[in-house]
């Protein structure tokens, strides 16, 4: 069996590559995150319990949740209409629309927090006309999910677009023939096999906004149980030296974060399964 | 999470088939609906992508060039500027190294594990900015696990220059070796082999064989790499301390800007990062043409 081993292994540097990328994934992940799990088990469980379940972190819980389920969502729909676009038609600036839905991976998330926050205040370009309306958005939940819809636009996009390129015409063809309309055919052809990347760009996009903090601390307004979101609540914790609250909340926020990462790695590999079957 | 970040691989090959955007009549919508679709998509755009970047720019130069020029050269954000590219110096450089290494590990060899690798390599993807940081806190501050003995020697590593470019490297570790282990894996391991059978020495295999077929791609994981690392907020935030003119970099200047109502400086520092954003697209841009282009030669 080694010997089998050794054969295959004509090229050199095998072991060296393999034991410093394990070594450096080590000090830089692995023994970090390590480290938040043995803090935390200073803590007794129903300390831990009473920290996580206290009707502030609760009240984060509910509000990181709701506004990025909300803003996942809204990229869905625009998400799958900016890739259709992109990919199945041909209008001027295509190139540039093309280019500029990646912005939101490369603007850092301060520069998108301020500008977001000073176009949806109520002074702001958009803010001063939907405050007459009644509409606030800038220090509300609503806010936050203008910036998390933001940061999550290219995801939706980003993996829809190559499905729906890679997508043969033969179906389509076949179900124009047999009469049916292009509304038809969207919905019975092309849509079964777009479900799985738009259930994968919703869920990157959902995972993003949960752990995200820098576009979305200057426009919430931070009100505790109303716009406070979970991350900037274990910054809290941490700058009033609560070290042991802001790691058993970070904890949690991990667990959730490593339960949508093991749901969108089974997503893509079904979804993979599915493309190479078709 | 392959969709996480854009990928060459992707890019290269929607750009290299030929193009699916003149469709027969009767595989497309009427032109109402076309239309109707376009004029969605860009107003979407145009509202949550282009109008925050000409807030930007319309913030920055609001009081005139004078102050524009002014709120960059001020001695706070000159030593932020420096700090941001300190830490990027360091920080991108090693997450290179260790993807290159990676990658040739991943896409060269077979081993036992080799998937659980992978998905560890993408964890920090999955992890908030603000967890990034906190982590460095719980090993090396003061309440820390490693703090008392770091005290004791007078080493300061977090709410000092270390700890940013620890939480920079955390964060930004993925970006080289999940561009190169896909783009390596669809080229084999032929090309090397035979270079060794001919007699040439690890090193040279690296640099003549296989550098010269990944470079786009490892230019591609750099750029995003390096926004990143010169963008990265949270994580950042955490770990800084933020002592002025010391341990602020230039994302946690806007923040102190903002925050102190100095709204013209605090977009007028913005306005930096935007055009490095702006550039690292552009250069990405041009790399997912160079590829489609010698996939198609």
């Amino acid at each position: 069996m080694a010997a089998q081993v050794k054969e295959r292994r004509v090229l050199p540097g095998f072991r060296i590559t393999l034991g410093y990328s394990i070594l450096y994934l080590s000090l830089i992940v692995l023994i970090p995150l390590a480290g938040l799990i043995v803090k935390t088990s200073g803590l007794t469980l129903p300390q831990f319990w009473h920290t996580v379940t206290s009707e502030r972190v609760l009240a984060s819980y509910r509000v990181s949740l709701l506004t990025s389920l909300f803003a996942a969502l809204v990229n869905v729909v625009f998400g799958l209409i900016i890739a259709w676009v992109l990919v199945r038609y041909r209008f001027p600036g295509k190139k540039i629309v093309d280019g500029l839905v990646d912005m939101p991976f490369a603007l850092p998330t301060a520069v998108a927090g301020i500008a977001l926050t000073s176009i949806y205040a109520p002074n702001g370009w958009i803010g001063s006309l939907l405050d007459p309306l009644g509409i606030k958005v800038a220090y509300t939940p609503l806010g936050i999910s203008v910036a998390l819809v933001f940061i999550g636009l290219p995801f939706v996009v980003r993996t829809v677009q190559p499905v729906l390129h890679d997508l043969e015409n033969d179906m389509e063809e076949a179900a124009a023939l047999l009469g049916a309309h292009r509304w038809r055919t969207f919905r019975k052809v092309l849509l079964p096999e777009l479900i799985p990347p738009l259930i994968t760009g919703f869920a990157l996009a959902f995972s993003r906004g949960i752990g995200e903090y820098g576009s979305v601390v200057f426009i919430s307004g931070n009100m505790p149980l109303k716009t406070e979101i979970t991350p900037l609540l274990i910054i809290t914790k941490l700058e009033q030296y609560e070290y042991s609250q802001a790691t058993a909340i970070a904890l949690v926020l991990l667990i959730i974060s490593f339960a949508l990462l093991l749901l969108i790695n089974t997503l893509q590999r079904w979804s993979n399964r599915r493309l190479r079957a078709s | 999470m392959s969709g996480a970040v854009p990928s060459v691989a992707n890019a290269a090959t929607s750009a290299a088939s030929l193009p699916t955007d003149v469709r027969p009549k009767h595989l497309t919508e009427s032109k109402g609906i076309r239309i109707l679709l376009i004029t969605i998509a860009l107003l979407f755009v145009a509202l949550v992508v282009v109008l925050p970047m000409v807030t930007v720019i319309a913030q920055a130069f609001k009081k005139g060039w004078d102050s524009y020029a002014e709120a960059l050269a001020d001695p706070d954000a000159l030593s932020a500027l420096r700090l941001t590219l300190t830490v990027a110096l360091v920080a991108v450089p090693l997450n290179t190294l260790f993807g290159a290494a990676a990658a040739w590990a991943i896409t060269k060899f077979k081993f036992r594990g080799k998937n659980l690798l992978i998905t560890l390599i993408d964890l920090p993807f999955a992890v908030s900015p603000v967890i990034s940081g906190l982590v460095y806190i719980l090993l090396f501050g003061a309440q820390g696990l490693l703090g008392p003995w770091l005290i004791e020697h007078d080493y300061k590593i977090v709410f000092a220059t270390p700890g940013i470019i620890l939480a920079t490297m955390f964060v930004t570790f993925p970006f080289v070796a999940r561009e190169l282990i896909p783009l390596m894996e669809t080229q084999g391991v032929q090309d090397e082999e035979a270079a060794i059978s001919l007699g040439a020495k690890g090193w040279r295999v690296f640099f003549k064989v296989t550098l010269p077929n990944i470079k786009w791609g490892l230019l591609y994981g750099i750029i995003l790499c390096n926004a990143r690392a010169m963008g990265e907020f949270g994580a950042v935030s955490v770990v800084s301390g933020h002592i002025r003119g010391e341990t602020n970099t230039l994302p946690l200047h806007i923040e102190i800007l903002y925050n102190e109502y100095q709204y013209t400086a605090s977009f007028a520092v913005a306005s930096l990062l935007m055009l490095l954003a702006i550039i690292t697209l552009v250069i990405k841009g041009i790399i997912e043409h160079k590829m489609a282009n010698s996939r198609k030669a």
